[in-house]
């Protein structure tokens, strides 16, 4: 009977409707949290030490997850038929019909102030904050530029780079052995391991760059175990596995100071070298290597057949990227003063993957957004940091699912037409 | 009905920009293209048809280096640019991106757009190989750079003003309408100053006033921008009104060419083709 | 020579395992194109799955044969509904997204199934029971050939010849060939491609759980990592092998196997990874098409 009213009225009983959908989702949430605890349940439940020959049953597990993920199954469906909505509605979209708070990010009346706030704060922060703020403010920092890189070759260009890593240890590795036997100091180097990294991205960027996406992938996530590896191994050129200590931290004219000035000084360093690279990405971004590049994402094919050499711009971003990695490198090993190859982990990579990601692949804003959520939301939600690679691993599947463009959508210019040149 | 609309043949009649000979193409044991000649030359509307899988879209690619021909000699008259020489340029298995700064910019049959891209940002793709700003040049932005900027802006945006797509400068190519998206391919071939335009089945999916909307931008282009175009296409009534002349492919082997009004009258061409297909 | 033949059987029961997993990452990527990153952890999940049932099964005092063939069938069936939830959750809906979005979804749940386990189970090595019994009549070849060696190999074998009758022979098997031919075409003439799908992740982590439960009995520990790089190595094994290529995968195996089990051999053992990295690297540089894998032209 209702059924029927219900299809003979569709309109007329919105609430109804409404009702109906969510009966639906929380029926559909059910299944799948039933699902899911059968699933999890001897790995949720059962601990076994198979020394002591002795088993561990935490049914309490089984609760936490059986609720757990009614939670997330009901957020997913209401998520997905948002999802499937807008995917519908997509033909309606266009540059200049964007959401009001993308309207306002791109108007130059609200972004300057909001812009030179921000750097009043960045400024001033190491007067107002603790040391240990300051340091973990540097990390951050620190990935915003790793971020950025990465940003270049996997956002613009469309080459997913997944042993990114390893221009990171160029950087870290150039700079500490070159201190540690020459007592080459950070400022020589700075340059220099920038060198180092361009030189590597181009190495090994070479045989790889025509391979397609996934296997390009795949190899540069050998090319990163590869060295991973060999620093490991090769002790005699590395130090193997227990690293290289008592690093210099970066000269000040010669002046000696104190460890918490230190923390300062890294802090200022490290901001001048975000300013530069904001600068340097964003100019990038809107040149005509810019475009080459997302056109090579977009389409190799017809990328190249308008004229455009697609070996050279993929070797551009590659070595691009690489050549930040291997600053940031470098100012990483004059940060810790101690480096080892537990750094340089591929867990390392996909983590400024899972930045870039998360924040809007192609989105400089996007990126420095979600380095700072990814680099310090676990540092302050303490009780999270446990669950951080966890949260990471989820997030970059819900991202792909539901936010494909991530947090802050790449927007693209809107060009000033001359009207009597075109005339 | 096989009158040359705008009178321009003969003009420069004999004067090839585009010579093939001989040439084949095969796949493993499959022979694709078997000893294709075709000349196309100086101002010339050339069409290429043929049944569906007859290697229109393979000689295509032939020419523009996505394959190397297996046999045979394709070369290139460029009317200007650096490596200008009298005797040509071959330009078998040359990189795809050489042969387009050479000056043979094409299409695709099934739109090859860039999808998050502007209309205008499209076009602008093709000025790439015409600028020359390098990275050091895009950072610092210099008033070499902004000139060359706003001069690729203004030209891409003139090569929209062309096909008539000037409205729709700022919209994301993948929401463009489909008759849209062909113009707009061509608009991005055209900023690359082709002397050779390849057209691949341009008129695909129109409807019949679309189809002599784009016949009738065909004419103003090859007028305006003294290019020669080679196309692919179905609809006989704009390659018939089109073209000055003929070449038809079956299986692979050029077995007809010609004025339309001899392809057209050809009985091998009526058997193999024609006979099949009532609207010609 | 008794080395040579110790070399040999290591690395044929070692690459039997590689070509175990790699058939999933073979079978996945011939379906969908997709290089299933989440795959190494399946087989780590159907190691734990073993050792939990093992675990349980040896406290109640129940015969070592008997176990091992309860902790074979209780994972192989668990991880076969993890590889078919994951790809429900991470994959499905991405069918139509640009390629790299599934495989960005895919590290992502590699990610977080390796963290799952650390965090339910533990971050330590814990040690593995020991499933497989030294058998008497063994003793004669014991010194290069152990009893688990040789239940693996002949594991692996029998698996591998029941794959390749279910795909030569029953509908479904033909459903999936015709599939990885051409997915549109398929559909068209009537095969539920969901369906298929969803059986080519049951068949892969089945395969994989296999895999994780023999190599963990046979090393006798295992950990919440080990998928990463038994995932990366038999990857490696299906590439060389020619990724998409069933027979392929299991000649992939064998030789990165081999060539593993020789290298440390015969020439160091620090850089027992690294070979499989570099043999990765050249393979995909010189000859991304793999042994038996055909190049394919591209498409305009």
């Amino acid at each position: 009977m209702e059924r029927a009213n219900i299809i003979q009225n569709p309109i007329q009983n919105p609430i109804q409707n409404v009702v109906r959908h969510v009966v639906r989702h929380v029926k559909q949430a059910l299944v799948a949290a039933v699902w899911l605890s059968f699933l999890t349940l001897p790995i949720m439940v059962i601990r076994v030490d198979t020394v002591e020959k002795t088993v561990t049953w935490r049914w309490m597990h089984l609760a936490y997850m059986a609720v757990g993920s009614f939670v997330l199954a009901l957020a997913w469906y209401a998520m997905m038929e948002r999802r499937n909505k807008s995917q519908a509605k997509k033909e309606l979209e266009t540059v200049e019909r964007v959401s009001a708070l993308a309207g306002m990010l791109a108007d130059p009346r609200i972004t300057r102030p909001l812009m030179a706030f921000g750097l009043l704060v960045a400024v001033a922060f190491p007067w107002f904050f603790s040391l240990y703020q300051t340091n973990i403010l540097v990390s951050a920092l620190i990935y915003v530029v790793l971020g950025l890189g990465l940003n270049i070759t996997v956002g613009l260009a469309g080459l997913l780079d997944l042993g990114y890593v390893a221009f990171y240890a160029v950087g870290a590795y150039t700079y500490a052995l070159l201190n540690h036997h020459f007592h080459l100091g950070f400022w020589a180097v700075l340059p220099l391991g920038a060198v180092m990294g361009a030189f590597f991205g181009i190495l090994l960027g070479f045989p790889v760059l025509r391979l397609r996406g996934d296997y390009l992938a795949i190899v540069t996530l050998g090319f990163g175990q590869i060295i991973r590896l060999v620093l490991e191994n090769w002790s005699a050129f590395s130090y193997g596995p227990s690293g290289i200590s008592n690093i210099d931290r970066p000269g000040l004219f010669g002046i000696s100071y104190s460890v918490e000035q230190a923390t300062t000084y890294m802090y200022y360093i490290m901001l001048a070298l975000v300013l530069l690279t904001i600068f340097v990405t964003a100019r990038l971004k809107d040149s005509r290597i810019g475009r080459a590049w997302l056109a090579l994402r977009e389409d190799e094919i017809a990328c190249q057949a308008m004229g455009i050499d697609n070996t050279r711009a993929k070797l551009m971003a590659f070595s691009l990227g690489a050549t930040l990695a291997a600053l940031m490198g470098v100012v990483f090993a004059a940060k810790t003063t101690f480096i080892n190859p537990a750094s340089f982990t591929f867990m390392e990579s996909a983590m400024i993957l899972a930045i870039v990601v998360l924040g809007g692949m192609g989105s400089v804003l996007g990126v420095i957004l979600g380095a700072f959520l990814l680099m310090l939301l676990p540092e302050y939600l303490r009780a999270f940091s446990e669950y951080r690679m966890l949260i990471f691993g989820a997030t970059m599947v819900l991202i792909m699912v539901f936010r494909p463009e991530g947090l802050v959508r790449a927007k693209r210019k809107v060009y000033t037409i001359n009207v009597e040149a075109a005339g | 009905m096989a009158q040359n609309p705008t009178g321009m043949n003969g003009q420069n009649a004999g004067q090839a920009v585009l010579s093939v000979r001989n040439v084949s193409m095969n796949f493993g044991g499959l022979r694709a293209l078997s000893e294709v000649d075709v000349d196309v030359r100086q101002g010339e509307v050339v069409a290429l048809i043929g049944p569906n899988g007859a290697g229109k879209t393979t000689f295509f690619n032939c020419i523009t280096g996505i394959y190397t021909p297996s046999e045979g000699e394709i070369t290139a008259y460029p009317k200007s640019g650096k490596p200008k020489r009298a005797d040509g340029i071959r330009i078998n298995g040359m990189r795809t991106n050489l042969v387009c700064e050479l000056g043979m910019a094409r299409t695709f049959q099934n739109i090859r757009l860039f999808p998050s891209m502007t209309a205008l940002e499209n076009v602008m793709i093709g000025r790439h190989c015409r600028t020359s700003t390098g990275i050091l040049g895009a950072v610092l932005r210099g008033p070499g750079t902004r000139r060359e900027e706003q001069e690729v802006v203004d030209k891409s945006f003139e090569m929209l003003t062309k096909v008539g797509l000037e409205k729709l400068a700022n919209e994301y190519a993948r929401n463009l309408p489909y008759g849209a998206q062909r113009r707009l391919e061509i608009a991005r071939a055209l900023a690359t100053e082709p002397f050779l335009l390849l057209l691949d089945e341009p008129a695909a999916g129109m409807n019949p006033q679309e189809t002599e909307e784009l016949k009738q931008m065909v004419i103003r282009i090859r007028e305006e921008f003294k290019v020669s175009v080679l196309l692919i296409e179905h609809d006989m009534k704009m390659v018939m009104s089109l073209s000055d002349r003929i070449y038809v492919m079956e299986y692979g082997r050029i077995i007809s060419t010609g004025t339309p009004k001899e392809v057209s009258e050809d009985p091998q061409v009526i058997r193999a083709y024609l006979g099949e297909d009532s609207d010609a | 020579m008794e080395y040579f033949l110790q070399l040999f059987f290591g690395g044929l029961s070692r690459g039997s395992v590689y070509a175990l997993i790699a058939l999933g990452y073979t079978m996945v990527y011939g379906i969908i194109e997709l290089i299933n990153f989440a795959h190494g952890e399946i087989y780590m999940i159907g190691a734990f799955m073993g050792l939990i049932v093992a675990g349980v099964l040896t406290t109640l005092g129940w015969p070592v044969l008997s176990i091992l063939a309860i902790a074979l069938v209780v994972s192989v069936l668990y991880s076969a509904a993890y590889g078919y939830t994951v790809e429900k959750i991470a994959y499905k809906p991405l069918r139509s997204a640009p390629r790299l979005a599934p495989l960005i979804s895919a590290i992502g749940m590699s990610i977080l199934l390796q963290n799952y386990i650390m965090l339910a189970q533990t971050p330590d090595f814990l040690p593995f029971p020991r499933l497989i019994p030294e058998l008497a009549f063994m003793d004669a070849v014991s010194n290069y050939l152990g009893t688990s060696d040789l239940f693996i190999i002949a594991t692996s074998l029998v698996v591998m010849i029941a794959l390749t009758f279910f795909i030569k022979f029953t509908r479904m098997g033909k459903a999936m060939r015709a599939t990885a031919q051409n997915r549109k075409m398929a559909m068209l003439v009537g095969v539920n491609v969901d369906q298929v799908i969803s059986v080519t992740f049951i068949i892969g982590s089945s395969l994989a759980a296999v895999g994780g439960v023999l190599i963990a009995a046979h090393v006798g520990q295992i950990n919440f990592a080990i998928g990463f790089l038994a995932g990366i190595k038999a990857f490696t094994a299906a590439v060389l092998g020619g990724i998409g290529s069933i027979p392929g995968a299991v000649l992939g195996g064998l030789v990165l196997g081999w060539a593993e089990s020789f290298a440390t051999g015969y020439i160091s053992s620090d850089y027992e990874d690294v070979f499989a990295f570099l043999l990765l690297v050249v393979i995909l540089i010189f000859r991304p098409a793999g042994l038996l894998g055909k190049q394919r032209a591209q498409k305009v």
